[in-house]
């Protein structure tokens, strides 16, 4: 739960950064499909799949993956900050600097159309697959529990029959 | 303060550090959601990345949003991918650590 909290709050602070960058816009997004959306789709997680019994018995296990963790970690720090620092980022000629949503909206819908009808498919796919990966295994829960009622003969609704 | 703020280093060391945080919990999480949360935070790390790039060096400020706004659309799809399978998963295995879920271990 603490770990989402904290997402939320990344997620805020990265929508400061956009807002640094220049882009009202993709702030207000930022706080709207991930701090409204994304954080609560992850509650929702929790609320099904949290089990606090089972997390503190392989401590060995744990430090070894949190040696690794923080090794990785750091030494793709240190490579990428290298890179960055060395590397001399030259900026090409600016043609406009717009920043307006109208130009966003255009560029949308001219030159970005196919990949804004594909990302909405894939939305779309999405969505039913997660529809039928959520509902998937369902019957068979119904039907062990009705293996068991009928196996312990105290069916309730033989009487009715 | 100006300074920091109007360099490009500055975003590009955030977004690593965005990216470098989410590597840090994909490999120290044991539950599937903990590694849910650490990709986000993958993809923000790129998403400012983008946006750094974007505000600093390409020729065309809206190119760089536009792909930001592809990056959330594809990390809404992915949330809700994975917390359908957290779900089918606990229903399976009663539990959403990954060290349980291994019938395909070798």
């Amino acid at each position: 739960m603490h770990t989402v909290l904290g997402l939320a709050v990344a997620f805020l602070g990265t929508a400061g950064i956009y807002f640094y960058l220049g882009s009202m816009f993709l702030t207000l997004m930022q706080i709207l499909i991930y701090v409204g959306a994304i954080c609560i789709v992850l509650v929702f997680g929790i609320m099904v799949g949290y089990t606090p019994t089972e997390v503190a018995d392989k401590t060995i296990k744990d430090w070894r993956n949190k040696f690794l963790a923080i090794f990785s970690a750091t030494t793709a720090f240190l490579l990428l900050i290298a890179c960055v620092l060395k590397t001399d980022w030259v900026p090409a000629l600016a043609e406009n600097r717009d920043f307006s949503i109208t130009h966003l909206g255009e560029e949308f819908l001219y030159t970005y159309c196919l990949a804004f009808e594909l990302i909405s498919i894939v939305l779309l796919v999405a969505i039913i697959g997660s529809i039928i990966l959520a509902r998937g295994g369902r019957e068979d829960e119904y039907k062990t529990i009705e293996h068991l009622r009928s196996a312990k003969g105290n069916y309730p609704n033989d009487d009715a029959q | 303060m100006m300074m920091l703020s109007n360099n490009l280093n500055t975003y590009l060391i955030l977004g690593v550090f965005l990216l470098v945080a989410g590597i840090y919990g994909l490999i120290q999480h044991k539950s599937f959601i903990g590694m849910l949360v650490s990709t986000e935070l993958v993809l923000n790390g790129a998403g400012v990345n983008f946006m750094a790039f974007n505000r600093f060096l390409a020729p065309d400020p809206a190119v760089g949003q536009v792909i930001t706004l592809f990056i959330m659309g594809i990390a809404a799809a992915e949330a809700a991918i994975v917390v359908s399978f957290i779900l089918a998963v606990f229903r399976r295995y009663q539990s959403i650590d990954p060290n349980e879920v291994k019938e395909l271990h070798g």
